[in-house]
């Protein structure tokens, strides 16, 4: 039976395995590759996407729990806050290898829009879950900060 | 592209072809396959491309061909920087492509084969791709004075646009590139003097990194990316144990799970190939394999210990001898000693490996993020019973390198090839997969002996390093051993540049079943070196920072050497340009505020190293925590030679300082009769966003040749922050990861 949902403002509707974690639906049958997969155990944040607005770890979530709902990847983040964000990681050059990067943006994005001016420790516990190996945390938490500012206008 | 090769007399035709064919596939920004041959249109402008390193295209666009894989050091834009300043080209005008397979062309000119690694990328590139630049502006401004008819030596590029100020005629590139190309390449080309220099160096901005769009909105393209229609997802069922092999297989209830299509043995175990990564994984589950152990390696962390001390006790292979140790050991007023062990480290890169391949009539296509392209070219077509330049080889994104990423291409041949080339076929780890099946940094004991006379001057030190060779394990590297030493064990104390009279360094390679590889600027001995120097520093009742000074205030390399078992061609760099050291040894402690106070419960420490060419020394603050530490901040002083992109190299600064720490502050892989007992990132922890310190990077202005900047930033702050604690509190770290203590 068909899983639908809302996929990046789309309707999408997917025939497979229930149980299959929503990441792999998304990059294989979704062809949405920008969420990636880096641990599988909700331990490094390289499959972070938006449910209903709020992060989630797309590796651990299987499709079915997400029928019907509201999914945002990070092809499909748009907005203010995204715009901003993404703006201040260009500037700050925060990528080194890239592949984290998407998770790092997605949560990100839920921070500013939860908390549209963070502290460091907000920063610290929105972000600890995502890891980047490439150490670009420096970058992220500077960045995270200007855009905020720029949040503001 | 008849026309242009026409106009490459400098690289064979077949060279070109191949590079054609990757270059015109696209294949960073989406994903297509590439043309048989290269349809290039027979009618229309054509393309500049007057060597294997750049195209500028009628579109106006400069596409440069990068030899090196872009695993997130920025080499891409590095080498587009280089072309771009000799090109006098706009930065927006930039792309970057990755090189197809082929040695001739596109080898490493450090190693003689095409890999990337060793911090060396654009210190063997820069010349070469300067060169390239220069070659194609010289077409470019014949092209422009013969169009105008006017002396080539009038006409100017600036920011990518040719003038002839006098006429006030204006050119593109884009428009120039088909005339360019009729003319012959000039053999000789001037370099522009590093004085005019625009972007090479330039930290205002104008140069940002290249893969940065894609990288923020999610289309760049890594291995684990590609597909192709038709496609088998494969996972591999792998031994628990180092050495094990199938002994016998039911594969009957994974032949059930629906989208599994076939499952095959191949050496490295037994692959389940299915139509989505999931139900490949359901597959592997309901495999029945019983695997034969009898060659297998059992040994558990404490057996391996006992192994490494017992052979830490026993003199070794001599990689350094200056004096006489002995003797002056003998004499010292004071001695100072410390056995130091480090554990065995996963690569962990972010992106699990990945390749895909797929098998034609004509040969084999692989899609993947290794970086030793060479050999994984022989390496293939020997599998497969083709010729090499059968073997087509597209490099993607790898995200993350760090040492780990060789060898997964080949596991997906052998499946490819297990399957009849039925399917093209991904192959696909898991993080699990990784931590129990991959590559690894060794494990390493070292023991230093220090002997000081009654000044406390440092008269003597004996250093013994006990470790898997990893060059040795290596066929392409095992030449670089020199009497069974290998550099990769011992850099940083067999070359060090300290002024002590009485040295001696050994090493013994312990042989070991457990695969091993390079590890991004593996730290050991520069840990075991610069906490060392701090103790005997305290023995001596010296500042670590002024003995420091002293013991590098001569040139090493007037010093007498009785013994250094190093490459002969290497020995020319091995130890630091006096006084370069010196100098970011100075400048670390002045920016980081050496001797200034600090509150009750916080400390400083300071390591110098020379890593991968270029010197560096950092200094850490701490501050002492209920349970523990934490580290503030670092500053990082770096001599690199010409800072291509400083922005950059920062940036690799900081990262750097990012996996050091990882390294040493938490992660460690363990044993138990043989099986790592690690699986993920719970058990194997890295340094998170909340632990990240500050850090402050100072790059010394130079004009020096470019020398390494991804591994070095890794490579003092262990020991700067173990120094910290230790001026903090008298505590030592012997024993890594600092989680254990
Ligand atoms: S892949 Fe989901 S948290 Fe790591
Ligand atoms: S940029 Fe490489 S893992 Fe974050």
């Amino acid at each position: 039976m068909a899983i639908t949902l809302t996929l990046n403002g789309r309707d999408a509707s997917f025939d497979v395995d229930p149980e299959t974690p929503l990441l792999w639906v998304l990059r294989e049958a979704g062809g949405l590759t920008g969420t990636k997969f880096g641990c599988g155990a909700a331990q490094c944040g390289a499959c972070t996407v938006h449910l209903d607005g709020v992060p989630i770890r797309s590796c651990i979530t299987t499709v079915a729990d997400v029928e019907g709902a509201k999914v945002t990847t990070i092809e499909g983040a748009s907005g203010p806050v995204a715009a901003s964000v993404q703006a201040a990681w260009r500037r700050l050059d925060v990528v080194q290898c890239g592949y984290c990067q998407s998770g790092q943006i997605m949560a990100a994005i839920a921070l500013l829009e939860e908390t549209p001016s963070p502290t460091d420790a907000d920063v610290d516990s929105a972000m600890r879950g995502n890891i980047c190996r490439c150490g670009t945390y420096q970058r992220i938490r500077a960045a995270i900060h200007e855009a905020a500012r720029t949040m503001k206008g | 592209m008849k026309q242009v090769l026409s106009a490459t007399p400098l690289v064979s035709r077949r060279s070109l072809l191949k590079g054609a064919a990757a270059a015109g596939a696209g294949l960073i920004i989406g994903f297509h396959l590439p043309e048989r041959g290269f349809a290039q249109q027979s009618s229309g402008p054509r393309s500049l491309a007057p060597n294997a390193f750049l195209r500028v295209t009628p579109d106006n666009r400069v596409t440069v061909i990068s030899k090196h894989l872009e695993h997130g050091v920025g080499i891409h834009t590095g080498l587009a920087t280089v072309i771009a300043e000799e090109l006098d080209a706009d930065w927006s005008q930039m792309a970057v492509e990755p090189a197809p397979a082929d040695v001739e062309l596109y080898k490493n000119l450090a190693f003689g084969i095409q890999d990337t690694g060793g911090s060396n990328s654009m210190s063997n590139a820069y010349q070469q791709y300067r060169r390239a630049g220069a070659t194609a502006r010289a077409l470019l401004v014949a092209a422009a004075a013969a169009r105008w008819n006017v002396d080539p030596a009038d006409v100017s590029i600036v920011r990518g646009t040719l003038r002839h100020e006098a006429s006030e005629r204006r050119a593109t590139f884009g428009e120039l590139a088909d005339e360019a190309a009729s003319f012959d390449v000039p053999g000789e080309v001037t370099l522009k003097d590093p004085a005019h220099f625009r972007l090479i160096g330039s930290d205002d901005g104008i140069i940002r990194r290249l893969d940065s769009p894609s990288k923020i909105n999610g289309t760049a393209t890594y291995g684990i990316d590609m597909s192709l229609p038709d496609m088998l997802v494969a996972v591999v069922a792998r031994p628990r144990l180092f050495g094990a092999t199938v002994e016998s297989l039911d594969d009957s209830a994974a032949r059930q799970v629906p989208g599994v299509a076939e499952v095959v043995p191949i050496p490295t175990g037994v692959a389940v190939l299915a139509n989505s990564f999931w139900a490949a994984l359901r597959g592997r589950e309901a495999l029945r394999v019983e695997w034969d152990e009898t060659d297998a390696e059992r040994r558990g962390t404490p057996e391996l210990l006992a192994e490494h001390q017992r052979l830490l006790d026993e003199p070794g292979l001599v990689a350094r001898r200056d004096g006489d140790v002995e003797v002056a050991l003998a004499r010292a007023a004071k001695t100072v000693t410390a056995d130091y062990s480090f554990p065995i480290l996963a690569h962990a890169p972010l992106e699990p490996v990945s390749c895909l391949a797929r098998l034609t009539d004509e040969g084999c296509e692989i899609w993947t993020g290794d970086t030793t392209l060479t050999p994984l070219q022989m390496k293939a077509a020997e599998t497969l019973g083709l010729r090499p330049d059968q073997i087509t080889i597209h490099s993607v994104f790898a995200g993350g390198h760090f040492g780990r990423r060789k060898e997964t291409a080949l596991e997906a041949v052998e499946i490819v090839k297990a399957i009849g080339g039925r399917a093209p076929v991904k192959l696909q780890w898991t993080r699990e997969d990784e931590m129990r099946n991959g590559l690894y940094r060794p494990m390493y004991l070292h023991r230093a002996t220090a002997g000081l006379d009654e000044e406390g001057n440092v008269i003597a030190w004996h250093h013994r390093i006990v470790g898997q060779s990893l060059l040795g394990q290596s066929p392409e590297f095992a030449h670089f051993l020199v009497d069974g030493v290998d550099l990769t064990s011992v850099a940083g104390v067999a070359t060090t540049s300290y002024n002590i009279p009485n040295i001696l360094v050994e090493t013994h390679n312990v042989d070991l079943g457990l695969p091993v590889s390079t590890y991004r600027g593996n730290n050991h001995m520069a840990y075991a070196m610069e906490t060392f120097l701090d103790e005997v520093a305290h023995a001596a009742g010296r500042d670590p920072y002024e003995l420091r000074r002293r013991l590098l205030s001569h040139d090493v390399r007037e010093k007498q050497i009785d013994v250094l078992a190093i490459p002969e061609p290497m020995k020319a760099h091995i130890f630091a340009e006096h006084p370069r050291d010196l100098r970011v040894l100075q400048l670390a402690a002045e920016r980081g505020g050496w001797g200034e106070p600090l509150a009750a419960g916080r400390g400083r420490g300071i390591a110098v190293a020379y890593a991968y060419s270029t010197p560096i020394a950092q200094v850490a603050e701490v501050t002492m925590t209920d349970d523990g530490f934490k580290v503030d901040r670092v500053v990082c002083a770096i001599d690199c030679g010409v800072a291509v992109n400083p922005d950059v190299i920062r940036a690799q600064m900081e990262g750097g300082i990012a996996y050091g720490l990882s390294s040493v502050m938490r992660s460690e892989l363990t044993l138990s009769g043989g099986a790592i007992d690690q699986s993920n990132f719970h058990d194997f922890q890295v340094l998170r966003i909340d632990e990240m310190p500050e850090v402050e990077v100072h790059i010394v202005a130079s004009d020096a040749a470019p020398t390494g900047a991804g591994e070095p930033g890794v490579v003092p702050v262990g020991a700067a922050v173990a120094n910290a604690v230790f001026a903090a509190t008298g505590r030592t770290f012997h024993e890594l990861p600092f989680s254990r203590n």
